[in-house]
C-alpha cells in the first residue's frame, strides 16, 4: 500500500520562495495563485495526489512553514497483535 | 557646471574627486555606503587609489599611511564606524598630517539605527580620540553645501595640516536635491616638505606621533594649540537668516537648522521677530558671533537632533545673560517644522529666565505632556 | 485466514522546532539563512539544550536573528561576536554559547576576534554563513567574494591584483591547535542540508565535551544581491562556490570518533 502523506502550510511564514516546489520528488506542490498570505505572498499548497510524506519540502523550507504527516502501516509486533485480536 | 539632481552621498564623493582626492579607504555602513560604492567605480577609473578596507580601524590607518606621503586622503563612515576611527584620528592629529573624513550621522548610541541624527557632535567637535587635538568640523544643511564643504575640507586640512571632518546628518547623505558639482581640479604636483615618500636626494624624514620625552611632547602640544587658535581666528563659518531685526534667535545646525528655517518663516508670517543662526563650522564654533548677537536678543531656542551637545557650547557663549530654551528629537527622529514653530511661540509668549537648565525644562515638558513624542 | 486490514497510524514526519519563535523572519524569500536557523533550532531541540543556550548575533542580514529563536541572545558589535561569546562562556561555562556570523562580520572586520577565539581554543561554536557578499548593506564585496564576481564595490568584478583572493576561513582556523571541529558544508540541496545539520550537531557535541573551538562554515545563497532567482542562486553556489570552497572536514578531534546521535 503506497504511503499517503500530506502537508500543512503555516501561512504566516510561507514566502512563496518555491524551494519546496523545486525539490519535491513527486512534483505535487505549487503556489496557490488564487490566494495571498497576510504578508502578500502566494503560499504553497498541494495541487494533486501523490504526496508520500517524504519531508524533503520541510528540509529545504527556510521558514519552517511546513508540517509533514504521513499515514503509514504500523509495523510493530504489538500493533500486529492488537490487529489480530480485533479480527474474528 | 549645470545643476543636476544629486544624492548627498554621491555628491560628497564626487566633490572629493573633483577636489583632487588621491586615496579613498572605507568600509560599508549605512547610511553612507553609496560613497564607498561610487568611489569603487570612480577612483580606479581615474587611476587613483581605492580600497574597501577590512574594517573602519584598518580604513583610518590606511588614510593615515597615505596622508603621510603628502597625498590627499580620505575616508567616510557613520557613527559606529567613526567611533572605531577615533584611535586613528588621534594618531593623525599627533603626527600633524592632513586628512578628511565624512561622517554621515545615524541614531545611537551603540548599533542604534540607520535614521538621521546629530549625536556625533561631541565625538567630533570635542575630540573623540585621546589627547589634546581639535579637528575642523563642518556641518552642511543641503546637498550643495555638502559638496562645497567637502571641497573646502581638503583645502583646510592641507592649509593647517589638520583633520577636517564633514559632519552630515543621515538625511543629507540620503536626500536628493538639485546641486552643482565643481570643475575637476588637477591633482597636486608638489610634495609637501614634511612628506615621507622615499629619501631620494634628501635627508631622511620620519613621521611619528610618539614623543617619548615629555618635554618634547609638551612643545608639540603647544604647537598644535597655536594652530588651533589660528584656525579659530580664520575659519569660523555660519549663516544668518532674518537676524537684522530679530528679537529671538534659533540656533541649529545641519538638518535641524534647515527645518528651523521653515518654522522661522512661518513665525515671521505670524509677526514674530525671530531669526536663525546656523553654525556651519561646529569646530571652530562661532563663539564670538553668538556673543555679539545675543546683545540684542530676548531669548534663544537651541534645537538639535541629540540631547543637547551643541547646547552646551551655546550656553558657554551666552554665559547666562539671556534665556535659553531647548528642543530636541533623538534616536533617529527628525523634527517637523511645526514642532519648532510651537517652541518658538513658547519662547516668545511664556515667561523665561536666564537661570536654570534648558534641558531639564524641556524634559519636564515631556513629562507633563506639554509636548509629546509623536 | 481472512485478510486482516493493515493498521495504519499517522506519523508526524516534520514539525516546526520549539527553539524557533513564531515571528516571521525578514529574510528574503529563499534565503538560506532561514535553513541555517532551522537546523540550529532542530539540533538544540534534539539535544534538549534550548534553555541552556545563549546565542550571539552579528551585524549583517541576521542582525535580528534573536527575534526568530526562543532562547537567550545578545547582540554584538560588528565582528566582535566571538569576543562577546568568550565573555559569556568564561563566566557561564556550563551553557552552550554560539555565534552566528556572516562573511563580513567574521572574515572582514571580525578577523582578529575569530582568529583568537580559535587560537585560545575557546569552547564555543561558530556558525559561519558564507554567501560571498555583504548582504545587509546592499551587496558589497566581501573577503569571500569570488574573483571576477561583480558587487557594488567591485563593479567590474573582483580584481585579485588589487584585492587578493577569497579567504578560506575553515582551512585557516583548522590549523589552530585550539580548534576541535572545523568543517565546511553547504545549504544548496536536501542532501547537503542533511549533512549540514549533522555537522551543526557535531559542533555542539564538541562544545559539550569541551574539545575546543568548533565552527561550521555553511555555503549559502544571496539571490537578492547576486541578482538571480532563488533556483539560479542554488545552481550558482554549486557550480562556482564549491570549487573554490571545498566541502570537507578540516579538523576533527579524535575524541569525536564514533560519535553517534
Amino acid at each position: 500500500m503506497p504511503v499517503k502523506g500530506w502537508i500543512v502550510v503555516d501561512e504566516i511564514f510561507c514566502k512563496g520562495c518555491e524551494l519546496c516546489i523545486y525539490e519535491c520528488p513527486q512534483h505535487v506542490m505549487a503556489l496557490d495563485m488564487e490566494r495571498l498570505t497576510s504578508k502578500g505572498y502566494h503560499p504553497v499548497t498541494l495541487v494533486m495526489e501523490g504526496c508520500t510524506g517524504c519531508g524533503i519540502c520541510a528540509i529545504v523550507c527556510p521558514e519552517a512553514a511546513l508540517t509533514v504527516y504521513r499515514e503509514a502501516p504500523i509495523k510493530t509486533a504489538k500493533a500486529a497483535q492488537s490487529a489480530a485480536a480485533t479480527t474474528i | 557646471m549645470a545643476k543636476e539632481f544629486l544624492e548627498g552621498n554621491f555628491a560628497m564623493a564626487e566633490a572629493a574627486v573633483r577636489a583632487g582626492v588621491e586615496a579613498y579607504f572605507g568600509y560599508p555602513i549605512t547610511p553612507q555606503t553609496e560613497i564607498l560604492e561610487w568611489m569603487s567605480h570612480r577612483m580606479p577609473e581615474l587611476n587613483r587609489a581605492f580600497l574597501q578596507a577590512e574594517s573602519e580601524v584598518a580604513a583610518i590607518n590606511m588614510v593615515y599611511g597615505a596622508a603621510c606621503t603628502g597625498a590627499r586622503a580620505m575616508s567616510s563612515s557613520s557613527s559606529p564606524g567613526v567611533s572605531l576611527m577615533m584611535e586613528g584620528l588621534s594618531y593623525i592629529a599627533g603626527t600633524e598630517v592632513p586628512a578628511v573624513l565624512i561622517d554621515v550621522v545615524r541614531g545611537g548610541p551603540g548599533l542604534g539605527n540607520i535614521a538621521p541624527s546629530q549625536g556625533d557632535y561631541n565625538q567630533l567637535v570635542h575630540g573623540g580620540g585621546h589627547g589634546d587635538y581639535h579637528p575642523i568640523v563642518l556641518a552642511p544643511a543641503s546637498v550643495q553645501e555638502a559638496i562645497d564643504l567637502t571641497v573646502l575640507a581638503f583645502d583646510l586640512a592641507e592649509k593647517y595640516r589638520n583633520i577636517c571632518i564633514v559632519m552630515a546628518d543621515g538625511s543629507i547623505g540620503q536626500m536628493m536635491e538639485p546641486a552643482e558639482l565643481p570643475e575637476m581640479r588637477p591633482l597636486r604636483t608638489i610634495t609637501p616638505d614634511w612628506a615621507v615618500d622615499g629619501c631620494l636626494d634628501r635627508p631622511q624624514r620620519i613621521l611619528t606621533s610618539i614623543l617619548i620625552d615629555p618635554t618634547l611632547e609638551e612643545i608639540y602640544n603647544h604647537k598644535i594649540l597655536d594652530t588651533w587658535y589660528r584656525i579659530q581666528a580664520n575659519e569660523i563659518r555660519y549663516k544668518e537668516y532674518y537676524l537684522d531685526d530679530a528679537e529671538y534667535v534659533v540656533v541649529g545646525f545641519g538638518s535641524a537648522g534647515r527645518i528651523a528655517l521653515t518654522a522661522i518663516r512661518n513665525a515671521r508670517a505670524e509677526g514674530i521677530k525671530v531669526g536663525l543662526f546656523r553654525p556651519i563650522s561646529l569646530s571652530p564654533f562661532p563663539f564670538p558671533q553668538l556673543e555679539e548677537l545675543i546683545k540684542t536678543t530676548q531669548g534663544i531656542l537651541v534645537t538639535e537632533m541629540n540631547t543637547g551637545q551643541m547646547l552646551e557650547d551655546v550656553r558657554m557663549a551666552v554665559k547666562g545673560r539671556v534665556p535659553i530654551e531647548f528642543y530636541a528629537r533623538l534616536g533617529g527622529i527628525v523634527p517637523f517644522p511645526g514642532e519648532i514653530l510651537g517652541e518658538i511661540r513658547r519662547l516668545v509668549h511664556e515667561p523665561k529666565s536666564p537661570d536654570g537648565d534648558p534641558r531639564r525644562r524641556w524634559m519636564q515638558r515631556l513629562k507633563d505632556g506639554v509636548i509629546t513624542l509623536s | 485466514m481472512m485478510d486482516t486490514p493493515i493498521q495504519t497510524e499517522v506519523q508526524t514526519v516534520y514539525s516546526r522546532p520549539d527553539s524557533l519563535s513564531r515571528t516571521p523572519s525578514h529574510y528574503c524569500p529563499g534565503c538560506t539563512h532561514g535553513i541555517a536557523h532551522r537546523l540550529i533550532a532542530e539540533v538544540l531541540d534534539e539535544m534538549d539544550i534550548r534553555e541552556k543556550t545563549i546565542g550571539v548575533a552579528p551585524v549583517g542580514c541576521s542582525v535580528f536573528a534573536y527575534n526568530y529563536f526562543d532562547f537567550d541572545w545578545v547582540e554584538a558589535a560588528h565582528g566582535r561576536a566571538p569576543a562577546m561569546a568568550t565573555g559569556i562562556k568564561r563566566v557561564l561555562p556550563d551553557r552552550f554559547v554560539f555565534t552566528y556570523q556572516g562573511d563580513g562580520d567574521l572574515a572582514s572586520i571580525g578577523m582578529s576576534e575569530i582568529m583568537h577565539v580559535a587560537g585560545r581554543g575557546e569552547n564555543i561554536t561558530v556558525i559561519f554563513i558564507n554567501n560571498a557578499i555583504f548582504g545587509m548593506t546592499g551587496g558589497q564585496m566581501a573577503p569571500t567574494t569570488l574573483p571576477g564576481q561583480k558587487t557594488t564595490s567591485s563593479p567590474h568584478g573582483r580584481d585579485v591584483e588589487t584585492t587578493g583572493y577569497p579567504l578560506h576561513m575553515a582551512e585557516v582556523l583548522a590549523t589552530m591547535e585550539g580548534s576541535g571541529y572545523v568543517v565546511r558544508r553547504s545549504l544548496h540541496d536536501p542532501k547537503n542540508i542533511r549533512l549540514s545539520k549533522k555537522a551543526i550537531r557535531t559542533a555542539f557535541e564538541t562544545q559539550k565535551r569541551g574539545l575546543g573551538f568548533s565552527m561550521v562554515e555553511l555555503l549559502s545563497t544571496c539571490p537578492t544581491n547576486w541578482g538571480v532567482s532563488v533556483q539560479e542562486a542554488l545552481s550558482w553556489l554549486e557550480e562556482h562556490m564549491i570549487p573554490v570552497y571545498p566541502l570537507q572536514d578540516f579538523k576533527v578531534s579524535s575524541a569525536l570518533d564514533g560519535l553517534k546521535f
